[in-house]
């Protein structure tokens, strides 16, 4: 039913997850959801809230394991995860909390922490942080960390748009420069067109893949045009799904 | 600090009046008793008892924090664990501290064993239910962070866990280091031939309020300056990543 993917990529069939409301009802959150990503893809998951995007993120991070389904990492698995909230140890300075995660000046750590602007908070806490600083060590603790798999749950989430933008285009140099196989959950459509090489989207729940095309590449070179008829199209693929 | 310095004249003062009305025989006079506590010190008695006592404490202490520490863990963490214990916990809890002295007296004999062993029974249940809390307040969303992020166990215990718990463990240590030293003196007095729970034991026998005091004092001296020159500073420094407040 589903296409057998690359060693190194990323392989996820969730034919059925289904979950306990409060209420007592069981719902389905996700149905017949596959993909395989190619090593170094950067692929965006795209789609209404509550359609399961984050579900399907826990899933392949390995934290659900109730659904029916498999997923495949790619070999060696190491991995690296942006969490709606950053995460931090607040007891810890951001300096340990990156090293803490297995971030090392051998794994490029200081070449992140630079391109990040966090040299001088490393001897910070993080209560010590603005959101978006700490949004930017979750960041860092998550490529330092040198994973060939990169999971990111809405990683500009409750941030400011004139922030958000910011941060994003040091994401995009930082997806661009490490190229590790990205799956990028997100319900903006921008976010998705300037950070991935792919969108799939996804349905209301339950969620369904209902689109999946590819992004031309390099980015930078989407026309204005280009641009906007792939966004149009990607508003109408949502609209439909959510209806 | 002004305040206390203070308030202490001021009792000191209260003591040397009450001395003065009931006589020296029911309250002797705080000039009476520092004069026993200087020769108690010079033959070394009184040393050599507060070492012995300290180190009951020390080691019942310790026993009743790293069992009661783990079997709190545990509970918090694991329902059918927490179901079967809580009973116990309950009637440990509920059970008076003379109870399980005399019973370990008798069913273990009258030696070191028992004693540290009493005490530290009398010391656990408190801190298994205080841990348990501290267990069941764990931010699962930090789990779930160590997990993608394969930190090892050591990490996660020492990173993740510990300072989750330090006010929970900081709590159960103040609380638990003046109860266990109070039932300590209990324990000396009812079944040991040395520390200041046994000189407070004679002293009784020989209706000597000198003596008495002469041994409890100090002792109350040593338990305020270990809480203050050891417990508060290991405290502050674990806490040292809270935002202060204004």
């Amino acid at each position: 039913m589903f296409p057998a993917g690359d060693r190194n990529g990323l392989e996820v069939v969730v034919t059925l997850k289904a979950f306990r409301a409060a209420s007592g009802e069981t719902r389905v959150a996700l149905r017949d959801v596959g993909f395989v990503l190619k090593p170094g893809e950067v692929c965006a998951l795209l789609g209404p809230s509550g359609c399961g995007k984050t579900t399907l993120l826990r899933i392949v991070a390995g934290l659900d394991h109730d659904f029916e389904g498999r997923v495949r990492l790619p070999s060696p698995h190491g991995l690296g995860m942006v969490f709606q909230e950053p995460r931090l140890l607040p007891w810890r300075t951001v300096a340990q909390n990156l090293r803490l995660a297995g971030a090392s000046p051998e794994t490029g750590l200081d070449e992140i922490v630079a391109a990040l602007g966090l040299a001088d908070h490393l001897d910070h806490f993080p209560g010590e942080l603005s959101l978006g600083l700490a949004r930017r060590v979750a960041i860092a603790r998550a490529f330092a960390v040198r994973p060939d798999l990169l999971l990111l749950d809405e990683p500009f989430v409750s941030l400011d748009a004139a922030l958000a933008m910011r941060l994003r285009a040091e994401l995009m140099a930082l997806v661009e420069t490490h190229r590790a196989t990205t799956l990028i959950v997100t319900h903006d459509v921008e976010e998705a067109i300037s950070l991935a090489d792919r969108i799939i989207v996804l349905s209301g729940a339950p969620g369904r893949i209902i689109g999946d095309r590819p992004i031309e590449t390099p980015r930078v070179a989407l026309t204005p045009a280009s641009a906007a008829v792939t966004r149009s199209e990607l508003a109408r693929l949502i609209a439909q799904g959510g209806a | 600090m002004l305040f206390r310095l203070a308030s202490l004249l001021v009792l000191l003062l209260i003591w040397q009046l009450g001395s003065s009305f009931a006589g020296p025989r029911m309250l002797p006079a705080p000039l009476a008793v520092l004069t026993v506590i200087g020769a108690e010190a010079r033959s070394g008695a009184l040393f050599l008892n507060l070492g012995i006592t300290l180190l009951r404490v020390m080691a019942s202490f310790t026993l009743a924090m790293a069992l009661g520490t783990a079997l709190g863990i545990l509970m918090g963490r694991n329902k059918a664990v927490d179901r079967l214990c809580d009973p116990w916990l309950i009637i440990l809890l509920n059970l008076p501290a003379l109870v399980i002295i005399v019973l370990a007296y008798i069913w273990i004999g009258l030696n070191e064993t028992a004693a540290i062993g009493a005490v530290a029974l009398n010391k656990l249940p408190n801190t298994a239910a205080t841990l348990r809390e501290g267990a069941r307040a764990l931010d699962a969303s930090l789990d779930e962070m160590a997990r993608v992020f394969a930190m090892p166990f050591g990490v996660r215990v020492r990173h993740i866990l510990l300072p989750q718990l330090a006010p929970y463990l900081a709590a159960a240590t103040r609380s638990g280091l003046s109860l266990v030293w109070k039932i300590v003196l209990v324990v000396e007095l009812l079944g040991r031939s040395n520390g200041v729970g046994f000189e407070i034991g004679v002293a009784f026998q020989l209706f000597d309020v000198t003596r008495l005091l002469a041994y409890a004092l100090p002792f109350v001296g040593l338990m305020l300056a270990i809480e203050t020159f050891i417990v508060q500073p290991i405290e502050r420094h674990v806490s040292r990543w809270r935002p202060q407040r204004a």
